[in-house]
């Protein structure tokens, strides 16, 4: 993967090396579209973006992973359910479920890939109005103790891309009584439900809050002038704190 | 050759948004006599040679673990074609 230009310098941290040492890898499934993106984010950040290829039999030395989005296989069979196969996946899964609790982001097919894997419950279906949506999404972020998302404020408002088919969130009532009550609605939509997700979720993690998967694309919204712009907001950038979160919490910043 | 037929449906409680795409397109072609459909998926699963009780429990294994997601959808048949 060869290394583009930095269009947002304005946002670009300045890479410190104690920041680079940051490992952040980023798997590419056959059918991954936003890897490059995502990488790029992890670069904006200031982090070191690691690509990871899902034939991979070993994980290597990575401090987080992003699974990004697109349409893995195609979306045959389900959204997610054949990547979930993988055998970088098996990895991930246990390194997730370790000890170490390795953080890992799931974004869109990366989210439908969390619930395959039954990393995060739940499962996502045709969106209610059947519509391929592409807007900008207001999310409320409601919980801002995950790996994730540390750098964001509770109850903040950002603005992100929201693009995908099967995007309608569903779960059993008592699974998303159990979400509510653990906390672990991270994401909300704001506003009209875009896809029918139960209880606007737009967003969940498990229960160490190391693994969080999200619909929305913090990844597309990271340099000035290219992401959502909303009055008073960060004018396109609401999405770089996924990635200075996970950055803070490897080299271990103060927050 | 024989073949394992699995069928998997949307779980009932779950709205089936294909399902209701389809039951509100029938009448527009004259068919009004369905008053809802439900969109399920039928995989053939081909055995060189005899199916035995083992591969039969492999495919009833494939169905719950792969074919179906068991939070969206069950496994309602699994069967030998004769």
């Amino acid at each position: 993967m060869s290394e583009l230009p930095l269009i947002g310098e304005a946002v670009a941290i300045a890479a410190e090396p104690r920041l680079a040492g940051a490992r952040i890898g980023v798997v590419t499934f056959p059918g991954t579209l936003d890897d490059r993106d995502a990488a790029r984010a992890i670069r904006l950040a200031g982090a070191s973006a690691i690509s990871l290829w899902h034939a991979d039999t070993e994980l290597g030395e990575v401090d987080a992973v992003v699974i990004p989005g697109g349409f893995s296989y195609g979306d045959y069979l389900r959204a997610g359910a054949i990547a979930r196969f993988a055998p970088l996946m098996t990895r991930i899964i246990d390194a997730a479920n370790s000890e170490a609790k390795l953080p890992v982001l799931g974004i869109c097919n990366g989210f439908q890939i969390l619930t395959e894997s039954h990393l995060l419950p739940g499962s996502m279906i045709k969106n209610d109005h059947l519509k391929f949506n592409c807007s900008n999404q207001i999310l409320r972020v409601e919980n801002n103790t995950t790996a994730w998302t540390s750098d964001y404020a509770l109850d903040q408002e950002i603005a992100i891309p929201l693009k995908n088919q099967d995007g309608q969130y569903i779960a059993d009532e008592k699974t998303l009584d159990a979400l509510e009550a653990e906390n672990r609605v991270v994401f909300r939509y704001v506003g009209a439900n875009p896809n029918g997700s139960r209880r606007s979720i737009a967003g969940i993690s498990n229960a160490a809050g190391n693994v969080v998967g999200l619909m929305p694309h913090p990844e597309h919204a990271v340099e000035a002038g290219y992401g959502p712009e909303t009055p008073g907001g960060a004018g396109g950038i609401d999405g770089l704190g996924f990635f200075t979160s996970i950055l803070t919490k490897i080299v271990g910043g103060a927050k | 050759m024989p073949r394992i037929v699995v069928d998997v449906m949307p779980k009932p409680e779950i709205l089936d948004p294909q399902g209701k795409a389809i039951v509100g397109a029938l009448p527009r072609l004259g068919f009004t006599s369905f008053s809802s459909v439900r969109q399920g998926k039928r995989f053939e699963l081909t055995v060189d040679g005899e199916v035995t009780e083992e591969i039969l429990a492999q495919a009833r294994e494939a169905a719950e673990t792969m074919l179906s997601n068991p939070v969206i959808e069950d496994v309602v048949n699994v069967e030998v074609l004769a």
